[in-house]
């Protein structure tokens, strides 16, 4: 054993090498990217690790895998396994030989994501054990008993983690490579009564797994890390608080060692520990349920209370004593606590701090250079005043949906906006419609957009936003980049082929940040009936070294602000009601060239 | 005892690349530390944060508001923006550089910087460590090295546990060769 300072995403992958991992497939998604990519970085010869098309495609293979004996791990975040549920939810009927584990990071907040969805909720609708670690430490020792419990009950285990553990830092105490479990899987045994689903094996199997998550239940009362603080139940206390994940730590902040109401933590909330939860409830008037995310601890004490008649007061979500959604704070738990008086934990001071001045307001927005901004902006300059919708999709490029771009009509979820264009088009055919889709969203799930489209007859522009690579989640390797997480140099698949292999015939290729020429290509293909593809493609800025960056001549500039308003970069900003072009953060991309009326900035060079 | 300290700025400034370097300061002093990061999204030119906590008896890598000892802030009005975590007679260490966002000249809020440097001193009052960061790009030849020219000027309030040599050795453990001098120089730099 060696120490390390490890985020929380590295002590996972750092468990699933200790634990013997042989096959790790996952797709990025914040938070939880770290972990695949920590595997890739850290793993020895006899791990094969994949960035895989989407979570649907890495959930089968790490299944396969695990099919054939070998230890899996799938990686990816809650709206990842909505994409993996089709396989999994069968897969949890059909069951494992070697130890496979769905690590999946959700997202309070949402910080990062679509939804504030619990895997918690989600484990108990897949009828499949979870666990819940609350710390970084904690995370490293349970993703191992995860694949060992995993491997003894024949079945695919869930382990989830919030942003707070995924990407929070603790110096821990890991294994050396040397000390690392070898599992050597005994290949794929055919057996078609076992790995062929079909109603009568999954009505048996259904009934094995209700009984064997019920001795799970039992059998996860005495591990070790669900348990009651302090141990064995002092008589005094009357109230108690139950938590679970990083709403734990926010708990521990709130108490003095003086006064310590009982506490239970729950760290495998599906199968619950009911026993322990029994005698947790011994002697109590009442519980405050501290959860971020789903009551799941809740509902469950609520059905353990009167499933065996225990007279307690269960308050949580449920009673509104703990916000329903958002992530949870060392305040909002603070404030929670000091909501029930039973508890007698004292609400902080609140700050008597003058007000402060008014402040800028700061969202997300895409890079300076970024090349999608300038594809944005061909198009809206294409499209001018004419009748048009444009439907975004995941990835940086949501970000064109802020002023003064205002081109993301809509967002649901990976690879949706090309069907959703073509449903918008089905109700108003006069349209003109625009979906945008990036490079890795794009193989992800929209080329089954673009084919449903096509054959159904729809008329849309598809707007591959080519940067050729995976940016918003740190730049990932996907099938156009020509790069495996294997480190192999491979053949590109060509988005353009794909696209013409559907049957599309128009489908052209564009510098976006050569502004006329791409303005004149979306004029041409607009117009073209049916699905027709334009392929923005130009380097993520954040890769790519700038050549040359771009100054304004003061002498020159009018002060129109047109280069601001008009695309609204980070880089420029006005000062004495002149442009100015911030030199940190200019990539010389030359689109505020181009659009200058006066010709005041030069200098840049594009890539 | 233990040290809470919030590093904030814009993303892309280099909070996280310092949070990392006090970390490991302090790791090398064999003091325990848990850290949080604002990662994802946000870093896209977003408010960004990071909550770095060293010493004994700390449950959560989150600190709680009024709480933190010290507040490294790359960007005036993100100093602003996460004040309320500064415990009474905490200490700020502020750049003075601002970083005017795009909703700030399309009509969005307006940044007054005067009022936001004003506000600082009347909350922090002498506890209000300022950083010219114009003036330390000129004299380094660079702009990249802001977050060790805060951690020098943090470390020299001697509010830390931690000293301007511990800072040096975590940035020569943990930076490539051909950057120690020039941050070695941004540490040590003062006006």
């Amino acid at each position: 054993m060696h120490d390390e300072f490890l985020m929380g995403n590295e002590a996972i992958a750092l468990g699933a090498l200790a634990a013997g991992v042989n096959v790790v497939a996952g797709y990025p998604g914040t938070p939880s990217t770290e972990v695949l990519e920590t595997i890739a970085k850290r793993k020895g010869d006899g791990v094969y690790v994949e960035w895989s098309i989407n979570e649907k495609a890495a959930l089968e293979v790490a299944a396969g895998a695990a099919y054939a004996g070998a230890r899996s791990l799938v990686t990816c975040k809650q709206v990842g396994l909505n994409v993996a549920s089709d396989p999994l939810m069968s897969l949890a009927y059909i069951g494992v030989k070697g130890g496979m584990v769905v690590m999946v990071a959700d997202d309070p907040g949402p910080i990062s994501s679509q939804t504030e969805q619990d895997t918690r909720t989600f484990a108990q609708f897949a009828k499949l054990p979870v666990f819940d670690p609350s710390g970084v430490a904690e995370a490293y020792a349970m993703i191992q008993d995860a694949f060992a419990l995993s491997e003894r009950i024949g079945s695919p285990v869930i382990f989830r983690a919030t942003t707070r553990v995924d990407h929070g830092y603790e110096a821990i105490s890991v294994a050396n490579p040397d000390e690392y479990l070898a599992n050597t899987s005994a290949g794929f045994a055919k057996d078609p009564g076992r790995w062929v689903i079909f109603p009568r094996l999954s009505l048996a199997n259904h009934a094995k797994i209700e009984a064997r998550n019920a001795a799970l239940a039992e059998e996860l009362s005495s591990y070790a890390a669900n348990r009651i603080i302090p141990e064995g139940a002092d008589s005094s206390a009357t109230w108690g608080i139950a938590t679970h994940g990083i709403s734990w730590t926010y708990v521990e902040e709130s108490l003095d060692d003086a006064s310590r109401p009982r506490l239970l933590r729950v760290a495998t909330p599906f199968p619950f520990p009911e026993q322990l939860a029994l005698e947790f409830l011994e002697g109590l008037d009442g519980v405050l349920c501290v959860e971020e995310l789903d009551p799941v601890i809740e509902r469950a004490l609520l059905q353990v209370a009167g499933k065996h008649g225990v007279s307690v007061k269960i308050c949580g979500k449920l009673t509104g004593h703990v916000q329903p959604a958002g992530e949870n704070t060392v305040e909002s738990v603070a404030a929670a606590l000091a909501s029930v008086p039973e508890l007698g934990v004292s609400a902080p001071a609140a700050s008597a701090a003058a007000p402060a001045p008014q402040l800028p307001v700061r969202p997300p927005v895409l890079c300076a250079g970024c090349p999608h901004r300038a594809s944005f902006y061909a198009v809206k300059k294409a499209m001018g005043s004419r009748k048009a919708l444009f439907t975004g999709d995941i990835g940086c490029y949501t970000l064109g949906n802020a002023a003064p771009l205002n081109m993301v009509d809509t967002c649901l979820c990976m690879g949706a906006g090309i069907t959703i264009a073509q449903g918008i088009y089905h109700v108003e055919p006069d349209t003109a419609c625009f979906a945008f889709v990036g490079d890795s969203t794009f193989f992800a799930s929209g080329i089954t957009g673009v084919i449903n489209a096509f054959y159904n007859q729809a008329d849309l522009t598809v707007c591959v936003l080519d940067n050729s690579t995976t940016a918003m989640t740190g730049h990932q390797p996907h099938p156009g980049t020509g790069r495996t997480m294997m480190g192999q140099a491979v053949e590109k698949v060509s988005i353009e082929n794909v696209l013409r292999g559907i049957g599309l015939t128009v489908v052209e290729t564009v510098d976006p940040l050569d502004h006329a020429a791409a303005v004149a290509c979306v004029r041409r293909v607009v117009d073209e009936p049916g699905v027709k593809a334009i392929i923005f493609k130009s380097p993520c800025v954040v890769l790519a070294k700038p050549q040359a960056r771009s100054t304004v001549d003061r002498a020159r500039c009018i002060g129109c602000k047109r280069c601001i308003r008009e695309i609204g970069c980070p880089a420029l900003s006005l000062k004495d009601n002149k442009a100015l072009i911030d030199e940190t953060l200019c990539t010389g991309c030359t689109l505020c060239e181009q659009l200058c009326p006066v010709t005041a900035i030069s200098g840049g060079e594009r890539l | 005892m233990s040290d809470s300290i919030v590093l904030c700025g814009v993303g892309g400034q280099g909070t996280i690349l310092a949070s990392k370097l006090l970390a490991a300061a302090a790791m090398s002093k064999g003091l325990p530390v848990k850290t949080a990061e604002t990662i994802g999204m946000a870093q896209r030119g977003g408010s960004v944060f990071s909550h770095v906590r060293i010493g004994d008896g700390v449950a959560s890598p989150l600190i709680g508001r009024g709480r933190a000892d010290l507040i490294i802030a790359f960007e005036p009005a993100e100093a602003v923006r996460q004040l309320p975590y500064l415990r009474e007679g905490g200490t700020v260490v502020v750049s003075t550089r601002p970083i005017i966002p795009v909703s700030a000249t399309i009509g969005g809020p307006v940044y007054d910087l005067a009022a936001v440097m004003a506000y600082l001193r009347e909350q922090v009052g002498e506890k209000l460590v300022v950083v010219d960061a114009d003036a330390a790009a000129e004299a380094l030849g660079s702009a990249k090295c802001l977050n060790v020219v805060l951690l020098g000027a943090a470390v020299r309030t001697r509010v830390l546990a931690l000293t301007a040599d511990d800072i040096r050795s975590a940035i020569a453990a943990r930076l490539p060769e051909r950057f120690h001098e020039l941050n070695f120089r941004a540490l040590d730099w003062s006006e």
